[in-house]
């Protein structure tokens, strides 16, 4: 366990180092000189010149990269252009805002998908299984900031006018403060991230519980007199359960890099925005923290996966 | 007074091609305390007919009627059905690995019905299913109470399915197949066990299976269905003295377990009839050697005799009649001391297996085997699972390297042959495979995949191998015409002969057949078996077969290796290993498999009774 534990960190931190390199190079040899971009356009070349010693662009790019990694292993992760503010705690101040849309968005979603994708699967053919298939194509071909101009329209701007407010238009209230005001912050986002993420979850659990509840254990438990309830919930979904985790793990992760879209319309700012902005400034050091960060929570959820899996299938323990 | 009895059943199931007449109006009744057997071939709705009863088929369309302790099952609420699914009914099934749920531990599935059944605590659920696991032979129950189904054997999975149907003591058990999927001596077990219990428990059993050696043995009623009908009804031991039905005795004929030496096996021509059709006559006249004229158009009558036997047949006096006459197997004359095809020498095979986390263990496969096969001639290699006589027909197939030890085919060494000469060996070399639905690629066509061969080694294309292909389907009693149609469009016994096909085109020198026949029915069986023979005796081919079913390989087989853990345990001519078995491990694997005993055509019996002639 210990071994098979150590070799996937070893596997993943082999991940980030490769990604951090090429994430690297390519800013680098992407154009753009981020010295004029600090000094605007009137800067003369010397003054340019005296920029580039102080970023240390002006070495040869190999030296650049150990430098930086170098420092990165001790968790600095260099400055800022923009600002000249370390860039660690740029992105960790960003952090919680979007652990708080993701986690809460997840668990929305798999509230809303799983129940629908098992009613399809339970009633295939039926009008409950077509409404669920309906959820799923609707959800999957809805563009999110349409959703999101859409709820922002119906629940924050139309209330407005009548004179209530329903919900806020958007921002982030520290869970820690207050967590009723939190959630009411979050309520949009979240419905938003869970109604286009429900669909694949609604579509895979359907196709799992069709292949599941075919199988032959499927039949002695109805054979054992057990109510149907506990057939489909307790021996259906459990065996279902491994793919819909390993999307699971995948897509916190994927979304923890950067909710990029919901987080412009609601003005959350998280790292999906952060990364917006920084791109549009050029901020390199910045965009290389954000990658770096996505690439680190995609390694660790597979690995969270791979343990997962050992707790929920007894034939690979 | 019959604990279950069914009046005119017909189960109908709708699909997308159309209805499936799945059972068509089925009677019987069940004696209590007596086992009760229900034989079939695939397709015959044997399966289906009990579900049913179970109300475990939702979508189907049930009419007529099951009584059981004075409730009719047809048409009862879902809850009550659900109170006595378990409770007063248990089920077994054919396949014990994936009936019992993967992920949850054997003790709390067991406990499961319990709970559902009964308000029980914890710790007495636990203690009442340790009792029940003891009682089905469960060594150590109260230690293997927490393990999960992947951690036990075939036949103690089946033990712990049994334990699960028999804990509340119901006065019914449906076992569908219980001991196809197992070794021939688990199966032995599983049967005794099976008999044991319902003697102590006083439970009726049915017991559903293809194996009529097994019903034979067991069975104290026995029920013959075809394409959902009941064909025969009656006492075991009169039907299978003497059976009444044409089918019945076709069957009976076809079964290797049945063999007779110097006889060939007689196979019922043609193939099981499509369900979805409503035949005007009876639906086994196309198939039937003693049909009449009138069969084809008119339903056949219910004929009852004197010994209580029924039967669905125009045939007054029963099956036997115009009987096929048996033909006697050509005899081949084989060169006394032929060459050697292969020889096989001091082979061993050993894995390594690094388990996830553990130590890396090594496991031996093959300890050493020293095997000859002469031209012309065919060995068998009969087993258990996990025996390795499936590795060892690979090795010899050059498919999987041996550890050590050699393999010399036609006189060269497989393990020295460079690219080329590989590619050459691949000629003389073919394999037959057990499953003729997964070993067929279902996009291609069936000229294609037998013309492959040709394709491959570069001999013959266009026209010409289209007459290759076609000649070969012929050889094989496959329609020529049938050259573009998809594997899909043929039943199992033809995808065998496609298989057969296409391992022919080259004029191999060695066919490893690797259990060809095991998953086909037995009246299919039997035309592939025979097949096998006609080939061997008219292109001198040689054969490796291997298979778990001693009678298979008694029928085809010149020489038996009986394989045990990896070794040979003892090799001898397929007559002498049957008279006179030396190793004990081939004993019992003689004791365990039932032959069946001879049966008198007709049977002297008397017609008492003519039931729904128009």
């Amino acid at each position: 366990m210990i071994r098979f534990l150590a070799s996937r960190v070893g596997f993943g931190a082999g991940v980030l180092l490769v990604l951090s390199a090429f994430v690297f190079f390519l800013f680098f040899v992407a154009p753009g000189d981020p010295a004029r971009m600090i000094a605007g356009d009137k800067a003369t070349e010397s003054q340019l010149q005296q920029i580039r010693k102080n970023l240390g662009v002006d070495r040869p790019i190999v030296v650049q990269y150990g430098a930086f990694m170098q420092k990165a292993l001790s968790g600095d992760l260099g400055f800022s252009y923009r600002n000249q503010q370390p860039v660690a705690p740029i992105i960790l101040r960003r952090i919680p805002v979007t652990l708080s849309l993701v986690l809460g968005g997840a668990l929305l979603w798999l509230s809303i998908g799983v129940p629908i994708g098992i009613m399809s699967a339970r009633h295939v053919g039926s009008l409950r299984d077509r409404l669920g298939q309906a959820f799923i194509l609707v959800g999957l071909s809805f563009p999110t900031f349409v959703l999101g101009m859409m709820s922002l329209y119906l629940l924050y701007f139309m209330p407005k006018q009548a004179g209530f407010t329903l919900f806020p238009a958007g921002g982030y209230k520290a869970l820690t403060s207050d967590p009723l005001v939190w959630a009411w912050h979050l309520a949009l986002p979240w419905t938003t991230l869970a109604l286009t993420m429900a669909a694949i979850y609604a579509r895979l659990t359907r196709g799992q519980m069709l292949d599941v509840m075919g199988e032959d254990y499927i039949r002695t438990a109805r054979a054992k007199g057990l109510s149907e309830r506990r057939v489909v919930w307790k021996h259906g979904l459990r065996a279902a359960l491994t793919p819909l985790v390993t999307q699971l793990g995948a897509d916190i992760a994927l979304l923890l890099g950067g909710v990029i879209v919901i987080e412009q319309v609601y003005g959350l700012q998280g790292v999906g925005a952060l990364a917006v902005q920084a791109v549009a400034n050029q901020d390199r050091p910045i965009i290389i923290g954000v990658v770096l960060l996505g690439g680190l929570f995609i390694v660790i959820a597979n690995i969270v996966v791979d343990l997962l899996y050992v707790l929920l299938d007894p034939r690979v323990r | 007074m019959a604990i279950l009895e069914a009046k005119g059943l017909t189960v109908d199931i709708p699909t997308e091609d159309g209805t499936v007449h799945a059972v068509r109006n089925v009677s019987f009744a069940i004696r209590p305390g007596s086992l009760f057997g229900i034989a079939g071939e695939s397709g015959s709705g044997k399966s289906v007919l009990t579900q049913a009863v179970m109300g475990l088929l939702p979508n189907a369309d049930i009419s007529g009627e099951v009584w059981f302790e004075g409730r009719n099952l047809i048409g009862l609420p879902q809850e009550e059905m659900r109170r006595l699914r378990g409770g007063r009914i248990g089920m077994i099934f054919q396949d014990p690995l994936s009936s019992l749920h993967p992920f949850y531990t054997i003790g709390a599935q067991i406990a499961e019905v319990l709970h559902a059944h009964e308000t029980i605590g914890p710790a007495e659920a636990r203690a009442r299913v340790v009792d029940m696991l003891g009682k089905v032979g469960i060594p150590a129950p109260a230690e293997r109470f927490d393990d999960y189904p992947h951690q036990f054997s075939g036949g103690m999975r089946q033990r712990v399915m049994i334990a699960m149907a028999l804990i509340l003591k119901p006065a019914l058990i449906i076992a569908d197949e219980p001991t196809t999927a197992l070794d021939v001596t688990v199966q032995a077990q599983i049967v005794e066990l099976l008999d044991a219990m319902r003697r102590d428990f006083g439970t009726t059993v049915i017991l559903i299976t293809h194996d009529l050696g097994l019903l034979s043995s067991v069975a104290d009623d026995v029920m013959v269905m075809y394409a959902g009908n009941r064909l025969e009804y009656g006492r075991a031991a009169d039907v299978f003295r003497a059976p009444a039905h044409p089918y019945t005795a076709g069957l009976l004929r076809s079964t290797p377990a049945s063999y007779r030496p110097g006889a060939e096996l007689a196979p019922i021509g043609g193939r099981p009839p499509s369900l979805l059709a409503t035949p005007a006559g009876c639906v086994f006249a196309p198939r039937c050697p003693e049909a009449l004229a009138r069969c084809a158009s008119e339903r056949p009558p219910l004929r009852v005799y004197d010994d209580g036997v029924e039967s669905l047949c125009w045939l007054e006096a029963g099956a036997g009649r115009a009987r096929p006459a048996m033909a006697a197997a050509a005899s081949v004359v084989k060169a006394a001391d032929p060459e050697p095809v292969a020889e096989i020498e001091d082979v061993c095979l050993t894995y390594q297996t690094g388990s996830f986390f553990g130590a890396k263990r090594s496991l031996e496969v093959l300890k050493g085997i020293d095997l000859t096969v002469g031209r012309g001639e065919t060995v068998g290699l009969v087993g258990e699972s996990g025996c390795g006589k499936s590795t060892l027909a690979r090795i010899v197939a050059g498919l999987v390297p041996a550890t050590s030890g050699h393999v010399r085919v036609l006189g060269k060494d497989m393990a020295s042959l460079d690219a080329r000469a590989w590619r050459k060996m691949r000629r003389e070399v073919q394999l037959v495979f057990q499953d003729p639905f997964g070993s067929l690629n279902p996009r291609r066509r069936v000229g294609a995949i037998i013309g492959d061969p040709f394709r491959l080694h570069g001999i013959a294309s266009g026209e010409e191998r289209r007459e290759k292909v076609r000649r070969l389907m012929e050889m094989v009693g496959l329609n020529p015409e049938h050259y573009n149609r998809f594997p899909a469009e043929f039943s199992g016994g033809q995808r065998q002969r496609i298989g057969i096909a296409r391992a022919l085109a080259l004029n191999p020198a060695l066919i490893i057949c690797d259990e060809p026949v095991s998953a086909l029915d037995v009246s299919i069986q039997a035309q592939v078996l025979n097949l096998l023979r006609e080939l061997q005796r008219d292109l001198g081919l040689t054969y490796l077969f291997i298979s778990h079913d001693l009678s298979v390989v008694r029928h085809v087989c010149d020489r038996i290796a009986v394989m045990q853990g990896g070794r040979i345990v003892e090799l001898e001519t397929a007559e002498r290993l049957f008279a006179d078995p030396q190793h004990d491990y081939t004993r019992t694997l003689l004791s365990a498999s039932r032959m069946l005993p001879a049966f008198a055509d007709g049977g002297g019996r008397v017609l008492v009774e003519t039931r729904g002639l128009a």
